[in-house]
């Protein structure tokens, strides 16, 4: 496959906190249909660069560009960059005054401006491909964890977005809804959207991943095909990082055999 | 049972306490309807990050808390009459007092319904695009709308049963002109102030209780 040109390109970014640096001087790049997979630390910034690139954090210092143009020098119109931005986070944030087809639909129609007919049927087209089109006249607190997160999900996608951000968004589900929603970002993964997903769940990282990012401290410590960073991590703190992991499956196996 | 009867059909009895519910309807209502305005407004500001804002609407909110309702009407239904010859109308006041009361009261509710609005809400709102006026407009006012609506309607009943006090400035408000009936007919009727005040119960229920109900159907509307 020819190098696709990168849709998503990050060059020095410094983000602080009042004093406290957060992330200092990082770039990266993703390329069209490539999925990046950032892991690393609590606190080690993953949250804040996803909301960096679509401008819910100021930054100071560094460029994004999105699609070659750059999303930091001039006049950003943030609400147009972030119809090409899909995000979604890790609470379930969907309206709740709104149903799900509304929810769904509030972007396309109201920042688009789009038509609801045609709306309508792309957004239902999703919902049936993430097995919640009997759903979509129900109201958020109807739902189970998993579904809205579903749901949220579907409503980033029919803005049709360039790239879809994910931060951690089975960190609050129950362990029996996390499949169905990685499923979902699984698929996504094989019709060759471009995608950022941080996450703690190790073996989808695994399975999804073009490249793994390992961030520590606000940088970038190292970055590798999944099967080569899981295997042969280069720095000691990917390893220990990953040890964390590893040491739970131990113990769990001891106490089996016991 | 006649005998009752004959009290209101006495004279202009039932046409004047019909007038004194005019009177406590017109003035809640227009005292609610000005909160309500006003109310969003000094919300606003109490929420706004500059420090002199918020210490002047907080300074407002307690000390209109901390003040009988009585002493803000004789304040100013005299007051500007002895010191600066300035004569309002008695309605006026009561309703200018009732909208300084209920703005207070309305400012806190705002502020309350839109501090607990998570982060999140207007967060997810900007990641689909929307422009901050549309993200106000479709998200964070509606679901502010709903927060309000149980306190609105709670003020609303608390004001229609706080109108006794505009007596005092000589308002014939709804209770008043039930008294006056009762001094009158009570020389003939001993049982003149059980029927009285028995009715003005209940028109005070019937002005009350739809409101209730109205909120009532709001809430299990909106709980979906
Ligand atoms: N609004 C804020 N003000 C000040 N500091 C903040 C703010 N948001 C985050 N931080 C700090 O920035 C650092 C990075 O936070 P961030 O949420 O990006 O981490 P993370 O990698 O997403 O962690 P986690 O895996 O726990 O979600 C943390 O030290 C955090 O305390
Ligand atoms: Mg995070």
């Amino acid at each position: 496959m020819a190098v696709a040109r990168p849709v998503l390109k990050i060059t020095g970014l410094h983000k602080r906190y009042d004093q406290l640096e957060v992330i200092g001087n990082l770039s990266l790049e993703v390329r069209k249909g490539e999925v990046l997979v950032v892991i690393g630390p609590s606190g080690c910034g993953k949250s804040t660069l996803l909301r960096c690139i679509n401008g819910l954090e100021t930054i100071q210092g560094g460029d994004i560009e999105l699609n070659g143009q750059s999303i930091i020098v001039g006049h950003t119109r943030w609400n147009l960059v972030r119809q090409q931005i899909g995000m979604v986070f890790q609470s379930y944030d969907l309206f709740p005054h709104m149903t799900v087809l509304e929810n769904i639909l509030l972007g396309p129609m109201k920042a688009q401006g789009r038509e609801r007919a045609e709306a309508t049927k792309e957004a239902e087209a999703f919902l049936d491909r993430v097995g919640l089109l009997d759903r979509k006249d129900s109201f958020p607190r109807q739902l189970s964890g998993g579904q809205k997160q579903r749901v949220a999900i579907v409503r980033a996608l029919c803005m049709n977005p360039e790239i879809m951000l994910f931060d951690e968004v089975t960190a609050s589900l129950d362990p029996e809804m996390v499949r169905e929603v990685l499923d979902v970002i699984l698929g996504l993964a094989e019709q060759g959207m471009t995608m950022l997903i941080v996450t703690h769940e190790m073996a989808f990282a695994r399975a999804v991943a073009d490249k793994i990012v390992f961030m520590d401290q606000g940088s970038i410590v190292e970055s590798a095909p999944p099967d080569i960073f899981f295997q042969n991590p280069v720095s000691d703190r990917a390893r220990k990082f990953l040890n964390i992991f590893q040491f739970e499956g131990v113990k769990k196996e001891e106490r089996h055999n016991d | 049972m006649e005998s009752a009867i004959s009290i209101f059909l006495e004279g202009r009895n039932l046409a004047r306490l019909m007038e004194g519910v005019w009177i406590t309807l017109k003035i809640s209502a227009a005292s609610v309807l000005l909160s309500v305005v006003f109310g969003l407004l000094v919300g606003l500001l109490m929420i706004s990050r500059k420090p002199a804002l918020q210490a002047a609407t907080r300074f407002y909110l307690e000390a209109i808390r901390v003040m009988p309702i009585l002493v803000l009407l004789y304040m100013f239904y005299y007051l500007p009459d002895k010191n600066w010859g300035l004569h309002f109308e008695a309605q006026t006041v009561a309703i200018g007092v009732f909208t300084l009361w209920g703005t207070a009261e309305m400012a806190d509710l705002v502020r309350g319904a839109l501090t607990s609005m998570p982060a999140h809400q207007r967060e997810s709102g900007r990641a689909i695009g929307l422009t901050e006026g549309q993200v106000n407009r479709y998200i964070i006012i509606p679901q502010a709308v709903r927060r309000l609506i149980p306190g609105v309607i709670n003020l609303t009943t608390r004001m229609i049963k706080t109108t006794p006090f505009i007596y005092f400035i000589s308002v014939p408000e709804l209770l008043k002109v039930g008294q006056q009936i009762v001094e009158i007919s009570g020389m003939k009727n001993n049982m003149a102030s059980f029927w009285v005040y028995g009715f003005i119960f209940f028109l005070y229920f019937l002005m009350c209780y739809p409101i209730s109900c109205f909120s009532a159907y709001l809430e299990k509307k909106w709980q979906n």
